[in-house]
């Protein structure tokens, strides 16, 4: 695609997910060369996908709403709720992790079918809506349970200590014996949700209406595409895609709490907006989503291996990386206005 | 309300005259609130006159308190109507906002560790230069909403997220207390007085602000830049400075609460200090009538409309919800409002009262 493209001209949407990709690679590569140890250990990399797996997943829904031309704060409430429902049923009530993993897809169904019906069939703005969501998901996860507490669930614990071998990708340690470089669960689930998500947008008639809609909603009405439906379509979506997320989280860290996957919303919206995603929709990509939790996720890793360990840097260089490329994206559109003017 | 009401209105026409009047839903909640809690237990509207440690009169009751923290929101509503009206977005920043203007009064008033036993310069100029951060917050806001052209509360989402962090870093994580009583007096009584100060620098904020609104042009230029941006481009506006002049007031509008925040406990807590505050403040704006989509407001039914969160935050904390829970009921409401204000529901609502209208004519005729 990008081969093509180099010799006609590079649209938006490629120049967006080039400055992403180059962004991450000039990164990972100044991280091996600078920091060293650490990068250089393909495990690393691994250790970044298992962590940042919930974050991929949930990641591809916000990119899906933001190309329909919304936003969907409510993700990281959502998967908060999610964990804690979870926990309190497998721990407290000693269910079993099918009706679990039922629970976590309904939760965020539902948010996701009432937040989509109020803001495409009531015109609502999205964001009041979902940051209404977002508050009450935070307070509905106090409600269920107040304090803090580890799942002991030994079928759960078994589930979430599973590690799949990557072959040949592992590496030798100290005393020269070889390890078995891993993965979990959730990255298996997130990358099938990435690849099942890059098809849909891309070759599904569905698909395309979701660019059709944020790129123009009025003339994607004159094309005769249902505005309202694919809106809200969007919306389940993410919904649902918050409830796997807020699952994954939840096999990731074994434990309830209400400040779980605090600022998730706002990793989510950063990931999406530095893989190229426009906030005025129409535009964007799942690779570049990819790469957008990729490139945010080792730069927090950076921030922490280079001594900076504070909680507080890693919130402003992410707030920092989303405000330079909230500008680039900007500058692009404006340049693309001029064009649109000169042509 | 309504000043002359001649024999020619019909009751119906009265009553749908009053119901379509700005301040109708913020009263209708406040009297909704009001009898809910006369009903449910008296006790709630007793006010008692004691003694504070020092000996000066102090009045304490529910209804105290909202006046008290109202006072925090209603200024927070000011701004946040203007930049309302004006960019048809919220700030979803002005709680770490607060967190950083109050971190710089700290800083300046404790010196750079922390621990002074007396304040290190006079309060007044402590504010003053917590004012120019916070509105420099503002200006940032305002850059990237006016200029570069980014949806505003995407682009206050950089500050939600970095503010706090960026409060605690001013400070080096450390709490530092102010050890002088005379600081206490913004958060709490002015000797000799029992009411609480926050309500007298609400009302100071309240008619400075319609003092700008009657005598500039302000109401109308973030009116007209709200309601249609390139009209106003074409009047002559220049609607770019217009909303980055909005962020700025908002930003000094965060200042002032900022330091009623910090005085209430002489120190700070960097996570917790105004969390969830910006959901309240825009909670007031859309109780007040104001379309949060921009355009039109009216300065007193926000203003009115932030008395009315505080009695229902009051109210909830007296049935003993706790504090983490509150978010939950609060977003039912504003869900319920906008829902409410949504121009379908609207719609279908006045289609509903014109059948009925059309039935009872019919029936009349008949």
């Amino acid at each position: 695609m990008l081969k093509m493209n180099t010799k006609k001209k590079l649209t938006d949407t490629n120049l967006l997910l080039l400055i992403t990709i180059v962004v991450f690679f000039v990164m990972y590569i100044g991280a091996m060369i600078f920091l060293g140890e650490g990068f250089l250990k393909t495990q690393t990399f691994f250790n970044i996908l298992n962590a940042n797996a919930a974050l991929l997943i949930v990641s591809c829904g916000m990119s899906l709403v933001m190309i329909t031309g919304g936003i969907d704060i409510s993700v990281g409430g959502v998967a908060a709720l999610v964990s804690m429902c979870c926990a309190v049923y497998l721990d407290h009530k000693g269910g079993n992790i099918f009706v679990s993993i039922l629970i976590a897809v309904g939760i965020g169904l539902a948010f996701g079918l009432v937040q989509g019906f109020l803001i495409a069939y009531l015109d609502v703005q999205p964001f009041i809506v979902t940051l209404a969501g977002m508050f009450f998901a935070r307070g509905m996860t106090t409600i269920v349970n107040t304090n803090p507490f580890n799942v002991a669930n030994e079928k759960f614990v078994a589930l979430k200590d599973t590690r799949i071998v990557v072959p040949f990708m592992g590496s030798t340690n100290r005393l020269g014996k070889y390890v078995d470089a891993y993965i979990q669960i959730g990255v298996v689930v997130a990358i099938l949700v990435v690849i099942l998500m890059y098809f849909m947008l891309k070759w599904t008639k569905q698909g395309r209406n979701f660019y059709a809609v944020g790129g123009n909603s009025q003339s994607a009405l004159m094309l005769g595409i249902n505005v309202k439906k694919t809106k809200f379509i969007s919306y389940v979506i993410s919904g649902l895609l918050a409830g796997i997320g807020g699952y994954v989280y939840f096999l990731y860290v074994g434990s309830g709490s209400a400040s779980h996957a605090s600022g998730m919303e706002m990793n989510a919206i950063a990931s999406s907006i530095i893989g190229g995603t426009m906030l005025t929709g129409g535009v964007g990509n799942i690779v570049g989503t990819l790469f957008g939790v990729l490139s945010l996720s080792t730069i927090k890793n950076i921030v922490s291996s280079a001594g900076l360990g504070d909680a507080w840097w890693t919130n402003i260089t992410i707030a920092l990386m989303l405000c330079l490329f909230l500008v680039i994206q900007s500058v692009v559109m404006a340049r693309k206005k001029r064009g649109l003017k000169k042509s | 309300m309504n000043a002359k009401v001649s024999k020619k209105f019909s009751i119906s026409e009265l009553v749908m005259k009053l119901v379509r009047h700005q301040l109708f839903i913020p009263i209708a909640a406040l009297l909704l609130l009001a009898i809910f809690n006369l009903i449910n237990d008296p006790s709630f509207y007793k006010v008692t006159l004691g003694y504070s440690s020092t000996g000066d009169p102090v009045l304490s009751g529910y209804p105290i308190t909202i006046l008290d923290f109202g006072s925090e929101l209603a200024i927070l509503a000011i701004g946040m109507t203007l930049v309302t009206a004006a960019t048809g977005g919220q700030d979803i920043s002005v709680g770490a906002t607060i967190a950083i203007s109050g971190s710089v009064v700290l800083r300046m008033l404790c010196g750079p560790d922390g621990r002074a036993e007396t304040m290190q310069m006079p309060i007044v100029v402590a504010f003053l230069i917590s004012c120019v951060v916070a509105m420099l917050c503002g200006a940032f806001n305002g850059v990237l909403v006016a200029y570069f052209k980014i949806q505003p509360m995407v682009a206050t989402l950089i500050l939600y997220t970095a503010g706090r962090s960026i409060a605690a870093w001013i400070n080096n994580n450390r709490l530092p207390i102010v050890k002088e009583e005379s600081f206490k007096v913004f958060g709490g009584f002015i000797p000799g007085i029992p009411i609480p100060t926050p309500f007298f620098i609400a009302l100071a904020c309240i008619i400075l602000m319609t003092l700008v609104l009657r005598f500039t042009n302000l109401k109308l230029y973030t009116q007209a830049v709200g309601i249609n941006e390139s009209s106003a481009r074409l009047n002559g506006l220049n609607p770019a400075m217009i909303k980055f002049i909005t962020f700025v007031i908002l930003g000094i509008c965060v200042a002032v609460a900022g330091l009623i925040k910090v005085s209430r406990l002489s120190t700070i807590n960097y996570s917790v200090v105004a969390k969830d505050i910006e959901m309240d403040a825009i909670l007031a704006v859309a109780l007040g009538g104001n379309a949060l989509s921009g355009g039109k407001f009216s300065m007193g039914a926000s203003i009115l409309g932030a008395y009315v969160i505080q009695f229902l935050t009051t109210t909830l904390y007296k049935l003993e919800v706790p504090s983490d829970a509150l978010s939950a009921y609060k977003a039912i409401v504003v869900i319920l409002l906008v829902v409410m204000s949504a121009p379908t529901v609207r719609k279908w609502f006045s289609d509903l009262g014109k059948k009925l209208k059309a039935k009872a004519s019919v029936k009349e005729v008949g």
